[in-house]
């Protein structure tokens, strides 16, 4: 960029100042003057599993009797050495779904923590309501305007370096989905996106420099700034250039838009674009029917997730260590399956919580057992770890968010009560 | 001097008050009044539009607006109900074509088949494509009807109250309520009373099932107009001993138990105030929301889960309790009066007409509307006891509306983004739901606003990074013909693509920018050169784009319009296609 531009745009801003324009339009517009490649610094892989899946058949209590006498067609087998129909024995009580055999490494390294029995108070067993009170944080309140990590982005500062030009990278923050998720809403910048290569310009010839040329005029309105700062941030991305990706260690992603996502969210890792917080979702957990055991309809979800993550992990290789990638769902299934050979929706759920500062290795959260008085409402595993202890937990300890209160409100987040994720 | 003889007097009102003319100088020529009025009261100008607002007289285009019955609209009803044959019908035959899986899985068990079978779950999984289908009707209609209708500004006030009164398509069957919920709850008192159109709401199965008043019944300590409700299952003693020999049985008791409503709940009431009426800092406390909660017990949608028609007050469910709302007493033993009460006594409240105002002004005003304009128009709604027509009148008559202040002050929306650049290029409605997907693309799905608080009415929130990408790609997309019904070669037409440069340029300012366009944006439109830089940013941008995968899993519960809508490959824009593509896209256009 030649100085020319840069000189202006900061007297663009000064003036501003004097209109009295809002402080946060000052910063976006100051933003345009440089976009340094950030420092390497801690991020926070969010996956939401939409649909509500099994968490029964995730994590197996194969040391449960009522668990297979509640679920007589769709149980996971006691674990046998060799069989790979079985479940993938953890503990000597819980066992991995087979499909998710490409964790059982990381559990062994002890970077993998499944948590059990966790998720939303509230008994709510609507999709939407439990969706929309794990993505703002705040179960049973419907009015919460923005999304519990967007309120740690406006409440905790980027990297200390970035602060101080107070320049924010677009990329602190990025969904990869086509549409703005309720985690993400807020005053904080945020960008959602269904693929890299559609984060540019979509003309051939000189259409794109035009319209770039038409933001760069000089006016400094709040439309002519957002869109400066847009066109900086579409050559960040560039520079990244992710068309010419090759994942590391031979890390293998399925097909599937998932993998691709993940793959993606790696590629972003990697090119020190900023990137802080990522965010994708996978469907296809609601199995009300024929949702099968140790193969069929469930099984190939949770392989799909589990060879997206373990390619994940394997991509970013010692990167790990400032990653920690956190599974959710809204809640979990009926513990009995029903007449459908499926599951109903339920109660508590499950977590997968990975990275190289996880205390892994032992399977997380009280057990509240399956017998019928245990259950919740006589028919739901019951919940013992609220989700927001453990996402208290993540932000305070891995990215060192310290306004929990604000990010949680309404919500006592007693470091007592943190499971010891990390 | 000569006093003016009484008869003289009211001749000069009256005759002012027929052609309301304005009474003070405005600061808008003639020309940029009607671009305001056609970017404020309409969703932008079609080719030829200023010019007819001229003719008719910008006050007389805004009383014919303000009086939507006087204006004819037929062509453009039938062709809507033709091409979106759902918007006629009732909640429950759009439940009846399409029901949910969940239903039709109930009633497989019902008839006793358990075992299903590979075919049978690809059949559930279409039927769930069905069932989310019923959106896609709603949507498409409602960008039609902005892009085509001759009562521009009901269109806006829909748009405006929709969004007030947001819903929530992907919440559970509030997907089969959306038809009925604008066509009889909004659109009837979109321009008339406050008090119907909030009544009507509180009534619409949409919103009690949004908010979930449908299932906030008495608290169990509380009296009811007729017994308790659930004594009769958890009455029956002896039934549980039966059941434990059928597992399966007790497990669908269970089931049913926990879908039984458990009380008091608040979400409705508390939005109501809040969001609806008061306004956050209008004056109430949580007691007031316990309140209108227990007065609204029993407002609910019997049967909902099976695609049930209509709203019914449930006396069984009803707190007959004494109330205290906002310093009122309801007294003990009342039905459904408790709740129309509360409605009243929020209509009356001076903090509504407030916030009302305020919202209103900040819609066709600026974002921060001045305060003697919103006195004045909550005067109004008091005065007239919140006549909506009445309070918009107040608005958009006044010196402030057409001042040098409010002129292209508001960022569009992205809804509006996308209905006035195709009224901009004269386009025909789409009947496919596809620009609804466009709209959700640039970051404002149709009824796809999850909390309550709706989309924002101010600017700032609608600039982000990736929104402002993607609203120039629906530009360069529609400029290229991508969007139907839209091209910029049908809206230039052989004798535009004759003329030189210059002059195709003049068009495309005057037509598309309003005539508004710095020389800056004249020359780089005119040679692609900033004469404002010392380069030109040509080198910055080398698109290799090959990915083309907008279509993306939106959750299970969200609507899909946006799936089938990326923009495609990148279009080839050449000559005035690329003018138009530039002046959609420009920063310019983002205005109102």
């Amino acid at each position: 960029m030649g100085t020319g531009r840069r000189a202006f745009v900061k007297s663009g801003a000064l003036a501003l100042v004097t209109m009295g324009l809002s402080p946060s339009f000052l910063r976006r517009t100051a933003f345009a003057m440089d976009l340094p490649k950030t420092k390497r610094g801690k991020v926070l892989i969010c996956l939401f599993q939409r649909g509500a899946a099994d968490a029964l058949n995730m994590i197996v209590p194969h040391g449960e009797q009522a668990y297979y006498a509640m679920r007589p067609t769709i149980a996971i087998p006691r674990p046998q050495r060799g069989n790979d129909q079985t479940s993938v024995d953890l503990d000597g009580f819980f066992g991995l779904h087979p499909s998710l055999a490409p964790l059982e490494r990381l559990y062994r390294d002890g970077v993998l923590a499944p948590i059990h029995a966790v998720g939303s108070p509230s008994a709510t067993r609507s999709h939407f309501d439990a969706q929309d009170y794990m993505e703002s944080g705040t179960p049973d309140l419907k009015s919460t305007p923005d999304g519990w990590l967007n309120r740690y982005l406006a409440t905790h500062g980027t990297c200390e370096a970035c602060a101080a030009n107070a320049v924010e990278s677009p990329f602190r923050a990025v969904a990869m989905t086509s549409q703005m998720p309720r985690i993400f809403e807020g005053p904080a910048a945020t960008v959602a996106m269904a693929s890299l290569g559609e984060f540019t310009v979509r003309a051939d010839g000189d259409a794109a420099a035009r319209l770039e040329a038409l933001y760069r005029t000089g006016e400094a309105d709040l439309v002519h700034g957002a869109g400066r700062e847009m066109f900086e941030a579409v050559k960040l991305l560039k520079t990244a250039n992710p068309q010419r990706y090759q994942p590391d260690n031979g890390a293998d992603y399925p097909r599937s838009q998932f993998g691709q996502r993940l793959r993606e969210i790696a590629q972003l890792i990697k090119s020190d674009v900023g990137l802080e917080i990522a965010f994708a979702d996978v469907g296809g957990w609601d199995t009300h029917v024929n949702q099968g055991g140790a193969t069929g309809q469930l099984a190939a979800r949770l392989r799909d997730f589990a060879q997206s993550i373990a390619a994940l992990v394997t991509d970013l290789g010692p990167r790990m260590s400032d990653v920690l990638i956190m599974s959710m769902t809204e809640f979990g299934r009926m513990a009995s399956q029903n007449g459908n050979g499926g599951t109903d929706h339920g109660h508590a759920g499950a977590m997968f919580v990975l990275g190289g500062s996880v205390k892994g290795g032992r399977v997380l959260g009280k057990w509240p057992g399956l017998q019928r008085e245990q259950l919740f409402e006589g028919r739901d595993l019951a919940l013992t770890t609220d989700f927001r202890s453990v996402f208290a937990e993540v932000v305070s300890k891995h990215l060192g968010g310290e306004k929990l209160d604000k990010i949680f409100p309404g919500f006592a987040a007693h470091r007592l009560d943190w499971l010891g994720v990390l | 001097m000569r006093r003016p003889s009484l008869l003289g007097v009211l001749l000069a009102t009256s005759v002012i008050s027929l052609a309301a003319l304005p009474t003070v100088q405005r600061e808008l020529s003639t020309d940029e009044q009607a671009i305001h009025v056609l970017n404020r009261l309409a969703f932008g100008p079609r080719p030829g539009d200023v010019e007819r607002v001229k003719a008719i007289g910008v006050d007389r285009w805004i009383a014919q607006q303000l009086d939507p019955r006087s204006i004819r609209n037929d062509a453009n009803e039938r062709l809507i109900a033709d091409a979106f044959p759902s918007v006629r019908l009732t909640a429950s035959r759009l439940f009846e074509e399409a029901p949910p899986p969940n239903v039709i899985r109930r009633q497989a068990r019902r008839q006793g088949d358990t075992v299903l079978t590979r075919a049978d779950s690809m059949m559930l999984r279409s039927a769930a494509r069905e069932a989310r289908a019923v959106v896609g009707d709603v949507i498409g209609a409602r960008v039609a009807r902005s892009l085509a209708s001759e009562r521009q500004l009901e269109e806006v006030m829909v748009d405006f109250w929709l969004n007030h009164f947001t819903v929530f398509a992907g919440k559970n069957v509030v997907r089969y309520y959306l038809v009925d919920y604008e066509r009889e709850a909004i659109r009837p008192y979109a321009l008339g009373r406050f008090r119907d159109l909030l009544g009507a709401v509180a009534q619409s199965p949409a919103m009690l099932l949004y908010l979930d008043n449908a299932q906030s019944v008495a608290d169990s300590t509380r009296p009811t107009l007729g017994g308790r409700f659930g004594q009769g299952v958890r009455g029956r003693t002896g039934l549980r001993g039966r059941l434990a020999r059928r597992p399966q049985a007790a497990a669908r008791l269970d089931s049913l138990r926990a879908r039984m409503p458990r009380g008091l709940n608040e979400n409705y009431a508390r939005e109501l105030l809040e969001l609806h009426t008061l306004g956050v800092d209008g004056g109430y406390s949580q007691q007031d929301v316990i309140e209108v909660a227990r007065s609204l017990t029993g407002w609910t949608v019997p049967g909902a889960r099976r695609g049930a028609d209509g709203f019914r007050f449930v006396p069984m469910l009803h707190d007959a309790g004494e109330k205290r709302v906002l310093g009122h007493r309801l007294a003990a033993g009342r039905g459904i009066e408790d709740g129309e009460d509360v409605l009243d006594l929020l209509c009356n409240h001076p903090s509504t007409a407030r916030h009302i105002a305020r919202k209103l002004a900040i819609r066709f005003v600026s974002d921060t509307p001045p305060s003697q304009l919103v006195d004045r128009a909550a005067a109004t709604f008091t005065r007239t006891h919140g006549d909506i027509r009445e309070v918009v009148r107040t608005i958009i008559t006044s010196e402030e509306f057409f001042s040098r202040a409010a002129y292209r002050a508001k960022v569009k929306s992205p809804f509006e983004v996308v209905v006035s650049a195709l009224r901009a290029l004269g386009a025909s409605p789409d009947t496919t739901p596809r620009t609804a997907g466009a709209v959700a693309l640039l970051g404002q799905p149709i009824y796809g606003h999850q909390a309550p608080n709706g989309w924002p009415e101010t600017g700032e929130a609608w600039l982000n990074t990736g929104a402002i990408l993607n609203r120039i790609n629906f530009a360069l997309a529609a400029a290229a013909g991508r969007m139907p019904g839209a091209s910029a070669r049908a809206w230039a037409g052989d004798s535009i693509a004759r003329l030189s440069r210059d002059r195709q340029i003049d068009i495309v300012v005057e037509q598309l920018l309003g005539g508004r366009a710095s020389s800056a944006t004249r020359e780089i439109l005119a040679t692609g050169r900033n004469p404002l830089l010392d380069r030109a940013a040509s080198d910055n941008m080398q698109d290799t784009t090959t990915s083309d995968t907008a279509g993306d899993m939106l959750g299970l519960e969200r609507p899909n319009a946006a799936r089938r809508a990326g923009f495609g490959t990148p279009p080839k824009l050449t000559g005035v296609a690329e003018l138009v593509g530039l002046a959609l896209g420009s920063p310019e256009f983002q205005r109102r």
